[in-house]
Order: C-alpha cells, then structure tokens, then sequence
C-alpha cells in the first residue's frame, strides 16, 4: 500500500461517512431521499447542479479529450455557457410546475403535462437507457484513478467493483442528502486540484501558456483548431446545439430542480456558472501539456493523460491528492445518476404496473433497485473500449430527444398532442439507437452530401426527424379529435 | 425588459455564427490559440450578460417590486 492509495481510500471512507451521516434527523421518505424534501437554498442548489456537471466526464475526459482531439474539446466549454442562458427562462417554470404538483422525478412532469402515464414510461425508459452509460463513465473513470494511482498493485476491475460498492451503499442510506453533502467537499476539493494543476504543468514544462501553444502548434500545426473534415466546424456547431439542448434534459439534472426551495435559484446560477465553467479551461492546459510530455496514448487510452502526466511530475502522495479528487468525481455524481436510475425504474415503471403500490413500497423498490442498476453498469463498464466523451456524446444524443415535447409543454397553449410527443420521442431515439448500435454517421448513410452535412452530430438529424414527426403526428391527431 | 432579453441571443449568434470565423490558432491572444481565446470571451460576456438580465428581471426584486407594481403605470 502506498502513500497515493492510503489518500484514495482514506478520501472514500470519509465519503461513506459524511453520506451516511447526511440523513440524520430525517425521515426518509421517497420525497426527502429523492427530492430533499424541497427544501435545499440557493447555494446547495448550486453546489448540486454545478456538481453535477463537474465529473469524471470533464476530470478526465475533458484533459483527455484535448490531449487525443485538441480543438473539438472546446465544444465542452461552450454547451454547457449556451445551456445557462437557456436555464433561465427554462428551469422556473419547471420547477413551479414540479412543486405544485408534488412532482418526484422527470417522466412525472410529461406525465402530468400531457395526462398520460404510458408517456411517463417512455420517458423514464429514455432517461435509463442514457443513464446507464453515463453511470458507467464514472465507473471507468474510478477504475483509471485508482489503477493508476496504485502504480498496478489493484487492478481496474477490483476498483470498480469497490467504486461502485460505496456509491451503492450511501445512496441507498441518504439519497439526496448524501450527495448534496459531498458534492460541497468534492466542488472545492476539485476547484483546488485543477486550479494548481493547470497553472502548474503548463508553466512548470514550458515556462507558460504562450509557450505551451506554441509548441503544440510547431509540433502538431493546426492541432488547435478544428480540422476541415470530421470534428470540423459542422460538428462543433451540431454537438454544441445537442448538447446545451440536452444539458437539463438528464433525470438526474432535471430531478435536482426539484430540490431547491426557490426558483430565484436557478435565475441567479444562470448568471454564475458560466463563469465557474471557465474551471474547464485549466483541465484543457493539462491535457495539452500532456500531449508533448506523455505522447502515445490511442484510442481510449487518451483518457488517461491527467494521471499520466501527474505521475511523471509528483511524488506518490501528492497523485494520491489528485487521484482522491478524482474519486469524488465520479462518486458523487454517480450516486446522483444511480439515485435518479432507480427511481425511475420504481416511480414510473413499477408504479405504472402495480397502480395500486403504496408511497411505502415505491420507496423500498426504488432502494432495492439501486444495486441492480449498479450491477448492470459495472457490467458494461467492464466490457470498455469508449472513451468517456463518446459515452457521454451517446448518452446526450438520447436525452435530447425530450427536449422539444418538453418545451412545447411550457407553452401557454401546448400545440402537440401526448401521440405526437410520443411519436416524436420514439423516432428520435430509435435513430440514435439504430446508428449507435450499427456504427453508422451522416457520413456513412450518405457519402455524397457535402462535408458540413456528412460531419453533422447524428443526435442532431435525430432531433430534426423527432420534430417532424411530432409536428405532423400532432397536427393528424389535432384534426381526428376536432372531427369526432 | 423585452429588449435586454434580446441579450441572450447573443451567446448563442457569438458561439454558434462565430466560431466557424474565428476558428484559427493564430493570431494566438493572451498565449491562447485564437478559436480558444474566442469562446473564452463569450464565456464571460455570457456571465455578464446574463448578471444584468437578472438585475433587470422585476422577478428577482423582493418587496420593492410589489411595491412598484402597486403605482400607476403613468408614474413608474
């Protein structure tokens, strides 16, 4: 055991603590465990939302991106400022309509929206499919840290399994309160981290930023833009557009709305967590630093980079510093997105078929549920082979497809019916499933386009098709209600 | 309060329309490639942005804004 794994496992325990400790003096019904009873104020609301943005995802992901891809990283940066500005008008009313229907979780609201519970399940199917390999992003991320920190001595596959043995324990106790509690250790622990290390590296092997680009730019020209063809322009604008989209289209981001306890909240955060993004630049100089430093990381090993490079800097105890950083990463997201899984599964599947369950047993499902959907990721994560990024595009590319019923909801007078919602939904996400699953792109279906189309994000063609397919099974279903 | 609204397009036509122009390593500002250093600058205009569509907002007013609401529109 050496002195970076003695921080890792010190930082888990402490974790399990402070989330075991967090439901005191509660009681735990499926409203406080799912919702914190509603009663959370702004700043948890935007410890909890900002937490759930910086994961694994950006820790690793985000470094490793930059180092494999260089320029097409910067889409990163730019959905989630995009997604804010849409936050403030979006995320009041929701939250509004949440609290005054008692709403627990997100197939609720379209539920209720459009009085239709099959909708409801449909919905929570959507958010599960693009949970799960969210959830496994975490778990992969968990097993890179602490293999690596270990210098080999636990492997990747025993990491996992511990990793995914913790989340599963405190969300099951705490449920939300849990979370919210270690994400304020995690945002500030992370802040910290990746504050010193993009300062750091880039100064401490280059002598500076300047330098730093310059050199990638003699090394790798035009690393630092994005290329003519595949990643180009057309794929930035695409991705940046599926993904603001989609930001609060998550279950667990969407259920966290309904924490707060007022919706001045959100309006305020949409102003502050443009700037707090700007944290993601300084992973981004890591990345690059990485790139002339450690090169030769392939294929899904680009998400490697951070460690790599802090290993080849630092002294074991301070790896042991970033890699407990990392850890926090991906457990208390993951625990948000495996507390936000089993609900649904319990909340909306279970309860749609067993109309007559109690609150009480709803509750007990959801709780049951937690180490099945952790048993299922844990399983695909072992499979691997994506990088995160691509796991989280594929997850994106599903969960956007709820956003135009949604939108459409909030209208004063809704112009789509419940079967042109779910029309919609089901086109949407039967075309990314279907391009997914056979490893198809605009590219491929169509070699003869021009590049801007052929390069377009197929999450985006499934949200034109998903449109049309709502506006015209709306307008048919319009006029059969209006002649009968 | 309909115009400063209209603020937050911006965002969106500086990340979207903007980037495909500025989308270059150099000219490189303050040591950083220029498409970097051009979604930077709208990452914090959006910050700012969005700071004075919330000051602007009457939702965000406490008491004061009903207090307003109670004086005639000719005297606001």
């Amino acid at each position: 055991m050496n002195a970076a794994l003695l921080i890792i496992f010190a930082t888990i325990a402490c974790v399990l603590l402070l989330g075991l400790r967090a439901q005191r003096g509660k009681d735990m019904d499926l409203e406080q465990w799912t919702v914190g009873g509603r009663g959370f104020g702004s700043i948890l609301v935007f410890v909890l939302m900002a937490g759930e943005i910086y994961t694994t995802f950006t820790f690793l992901g985000g470094s490793g991106f930059a180092y494999g891809h260089g320029a097409p990283a910067f889409y990163i940066l730019s959905y989630g400022c995009l997604a804010y500005v849409l936050s403030y008008w979006l995320l009041p009313p929701i939250w509004r309509y949440a609290k005054e229907h008692r709403l627990i979780a997100q197939p609720d609201f379209f539920a209720r929206k459009y009085d239709s519970p099959a909708l409801g399940v449909l919905v929570a199917v959507v958010g599960i499919v693009a949970l799960v390999p969210y959830l496994v992003l975490q778990l992969k991320g968990l097993g890179i840290i602490v293999d690596t920190a270990a210098y080999g001595a636990i492997s990747s596959t025993v990491a996992i399994w511990m990793g995914a043995a913790v989340v599963t324990a405190y969300v099951m106790v705490s449920g939300v309160h849990g979370s919210a509690w270690t994400a304020v250790v995690k945002d500030i622990t992370i802040l910290a981290i990746v504050l010193f290390l993009g300062i750091y590296l880039p100064i401490h092997y280059y002598g500076g930023y300047g330098a730093m680009f310059a050199a990638i730019q003699t090394a790798k020209p035009d690393f630092l833009a994005l290329p003519a063809q595949g990643e180009s322009v057309a794929w930035f604008d695409s991705t940046v557009l599926l993904t603001a989209l989609g930001f609060y289209m998550w279950p667990h981001t969407f259920g966290s709305l309904y924490t707060a306890k007022e919706g001045r909240a959100f309006r305020r955060n949409a102003a502050l967590l443009p700037l707090y993004q700007l944290i993601l630049l300084f992973v981004f100089f890591v990345g690059f630093a990485a790139i002339l430093k450690v090169p030769g990381l392939k294929g899904s090993e680009i998400d490697l980079s951070l460690l790599r490079l802090s290993v080849q800097t630092f002294d074991p105890w301070f790896v042991g510093v970033i890699g407990a950083a990392g850890v926090l990463t991906a457990i208390v997201p993951g625990s948000m997105i495996l507390m936000a899984s089993a609900t649904l599964l319990a909340n909306n599947i279970f309860r749609y078929f067993h109309p007559q369950a109690t609150d009480a047993s709803v509750s007990r499902a959801a709780k049951l549920l937690v180490p099945l959907v952790a048993l299922v990721s844990v399983t695909f994560t072992l499979q691997g082979g994506t990088t995160i990024v691509a796991l989280l595009l594929m997850g994106y590319s599903f969960v956007t497809q709820l956003f135009p019923a949604l939108v459409a909801s909030l209208l004063p007078q809704n112009p789509v019916t419940k079967e042109g919602a779910f029309a919609g939904i089901c086109i949407g996400v039967a075309t990314v499933a279907f391009t997914t699953l056979t490893h198809t792109t605009v590219a491929t279906l169509f070699p003869i386009l021009p590049e801007a189309l052929r390069d377009l994000n197929i999450g985006i063609v499934a949200l034109v098709l998903n449109l049309v397919t709502l506006g015209v099974v709306s307008a048919v279903t319009r006029r059969r209600s209006a002649y009968a | 309060m309909a115009l400063v609204r209209l603020l937050a397009l911006l965002p969106f036509i500086g990340i979207l329309v903007g980037t495909p122009f500025f989308n270059r390593v150099e000219p490189m500002v303050f040591g950083m490639p220029l498409i970097l250093a051009w979604i930077v600058m709208w990452i914090i205009l959006t910050g700012v942005i969005m700071g004075i569509i919330y000051l602007v907002d009457p939702d965000n007013r406490d008491i004061p804004a009903r207090h307003r609401r109670d004086v005639p529109e000719s005297r606001r």
